[in-house]
């Protein structure tokens, strides 16, 4: 029973439920694999074990009523944006080093009410911002697949931890590409649902008109299992949607007979990887053998979007960062005045690149830039929308990659910001057009490098998403690989 | 397209740096002003693409949740103790949060 961290949640739902392992072994099982890769990884800032074997025991005592909720006694990774009551919640930032919340996340809360144990909170580039996790002020995490790259961002110890069977699955966020992108770097699956699908009471913010809440897991069933037990109305988010959740599972019929498929020429361009480009086509040639279809499409606004996100998001983070002040939580640098207390507290606080963002959304909002360029980004995120608009009146899904390469090095674009952003060139405009969007494996490079899937939909349609994507991992296209660690 | 070298020409000033961070409220050393001139120039040499496309005509995106915001009867849900709630600050006097003094 040494391997129990390597089951699939729904393997281990019914494990648990025909109580043939117990939630503590399973809990251990995870702890003990953390002791020994963590040194190597990095992706834990906290790891919880104390906490984690008390929830586990708990569950195994509502296990054993026969009256367990779906997550009940599965060990889960948390992103250290959310808030955790009782637990440290850094966000990977000075600033918030020592901040322990009184609250939980709405999504928190409801993983806690179904009996989930939580093994720690993961990595992450500060406050989201980031495409690597080298953002991160407890260090970056290193990809499982080979310690010498990065596992991807921001969300990359929430990655890196489901791919080095650290835990079941876990929690990250994406606000353009920061579960995609480092799921699709470690070889796991990672879903951004629809904009408002998840509450984000208690996460903490970066750009709200972006940020949304979403799992990443092993397989496409077990991100169906978790969003199911995420989603849903909460009167502490005004702009969480108050549409039914539907049972997610049921939409995984392995059927994909006339389902069409979008590729967009925009999202396959010159410079990328060539094998990235090879496995997400053969991809689509095997869900055409399977019964789809496929339709060119034109997204005509594509390079724009990383432009339009630059303006919108940073001017959103300037706003809600100033939050950080030293006065009622965080870092406080003594002074003589409050000014100069904010300007301190917040200059020793931040990162490199939190405050390259706040300054960028500052100036974007400042009196006479505004027009020229939030304005113009809005507006530019308007045509964004209607590219995709316009794209699913002929398809039911876009298929693209995630990422234009696979994981780089550690340290290869720390010294070139705007190369870096361009990372998530595939992944923004479906931030910007509030749009649900999966990442999942398709194959490896020739250094033997996960490449990852990107599967779009319309707004709501996350069970198309998990329809297609449960069919693709059906077929069996590609064996997966052992890690070296 | 993958790679953009860094901007020649500056966009921005170091003036403007200063007062953008004073709005942000950033005490800047004189090093990350300078790296910050060169990195924001880069950003807004990049973004005047979107100069490219006319946009006339076409309405801003705000936000993107379904319209219409839900509501709920006016209740009290959570009681927060004040040890709770001060139990992060910085400096606290009794239920108060403690900060310089601001008027003299």
């Amino acid at each position: 029973m040494s391997d129990l961290n390597r089951l699939t949640i729904a393997e281990a739902q019914a494990k648990l439920r025909k109580r043939e392992i117990s939630s503590c072994d399973l809990t251990r099982a995870c702890l003990n694999r953390i002791a020994a890769v963590e040194p190597k990884l990095n992706a834990f800032i906290t790891v919880c074990e104390r906490e984690a074997l008390e929830q586990a025991d708990a569950a195994d005592k509502r296990l054993a009523t026969g009256d367990a909720p779906p997550l009940c006694g599965i060990p889960l990774g948390i992103k250290d944006i959310y808030a955790t009551k009782g637990v440290k919640t850094t966000c990977a930032s000075k600033i918030l080093a020592n901040f322990v919340p009184p609250f939980d996340a709405t999504v928190i809360a409801k993983l806690r009410a179904e009996g989930a144990v939580f093994v720690g909170k993961a990595n992450m580039d500060e406050f989201a911002m980031g495409s690597s996790t080298e953002n991160s002020a407890f260090g970056p995490t290193h990809n499982p697949h080979d310690l010498e790259r990065v596992a991807g961002g921001s969300s990359g110890g929430s990655a890196a931890a489901v791919a080095a069977y650290e835990c079941l699955a876990s929690l990250g966020t994406d606000t353009g590409g920061s579960i995609r992108e480092p799921a699709s770097f470690c070889g796991v699956v990672g879903i951004k649902p629809t904009y408002s699908r998840v509450s984000r009471y208690g996460v903490i913010a970066y750009a709200s008109s972006l940020d949304q809440v979403g799992p990443l897991s092993r397989t496409v069933r077990d991100a169906a299992i978790m969003l199911r037990s995420l989603a849903g109305i909460d009167s502490s988010d005004s702009t969480c949607s108050a549409r039914p959740v539907p049972d997610y599972e049921r939409a995984l019929t392995g059927d994909v007979r006339g389902l069409r498929i979008g590729v967009p020429k925009e999202y396959f361009v010159e410079g990328m990887q060539p094998e990235v480009e090879k496995s997400v086509r053969e991809a689509l040639t095997n869900l055409q053998k399977a019964g789809a279809r496929t339709v060119e499409i034109s997204l005509p606004h594509t390079s724009y979007a990383v432009a339009a996100y630059y303006l919108v998001a940073t001017a959103e983070a300037s706003a809600n960062l100033s939050r950080y002040d030293g006065i009622r939580f965080g870092l406080r640098v003594p002074a003589e005045n409050n000014i100069e207390l904010y300007e301190k507290s917040r200059a020793q606080g931040f990162g490199a690149e939190v405050k390259r963002r706040i300054m960028l959304g500052t100036f974007a909002l400042s009196a006479g830039y505004y027009d020229a360029y939030y304005l113009k980004g809005q507006k530019v995120r308007t045509l964004i929308r209607r590219d995709f608009e316009r794209a699913f009146e002929t398809c039911d899904v876009v298929m693209a990659p995630v990422a234009p390469t696979t994981a780089f090095k550690l340290g290869e674009k720390t010294d070139d910001p705007l190369t870096m952003y361009l990372s998530d060139i595939f992944t923004i405009s479906v931030n910007l057009a509030g749009l649900p969007g999966m990442s999942m494996p398709c194959g490896y490079d020739n250094a033997g490098l996960p490449i990852g899937l990107q599967i779009i939909a319309a707004p709501f349609s996350e069970e198309t998403i998990f329809r297609v994507g449960d069919a693709y991992e059906k077929l069996g296209a590609f064996s997966s690989r052992e890690l070296k660690i | 397209m993958l790679r953009c070298s860094a901007m020649a020409e500056s966009k921005i000033t170091l003036e403007q740096v200063r007062h953008v961070a004073l709005l942000a409220r950033l005490r800047l050393s004189a090093d990350e002003e300078t790296r910050l001139q060169a990195d924001m120039s880069s950003m807004l040499g990049y973004v005047e693409k979107l100069n490219e496309l006319d946009t006339t005509n076409v309405p801003p995106t705000a936000q993107v949740a379904e319209p219409g915001t839900p509501m709920r009867d006016d209740e009290v849900t959570n009681h927060p103790a004040p040890d709770d709630m001060l139990a992060n600050a910085p400096a606290r006097q009794g239920n108060f949060f403690k900060v310089p003094k601001i008027i003299e």
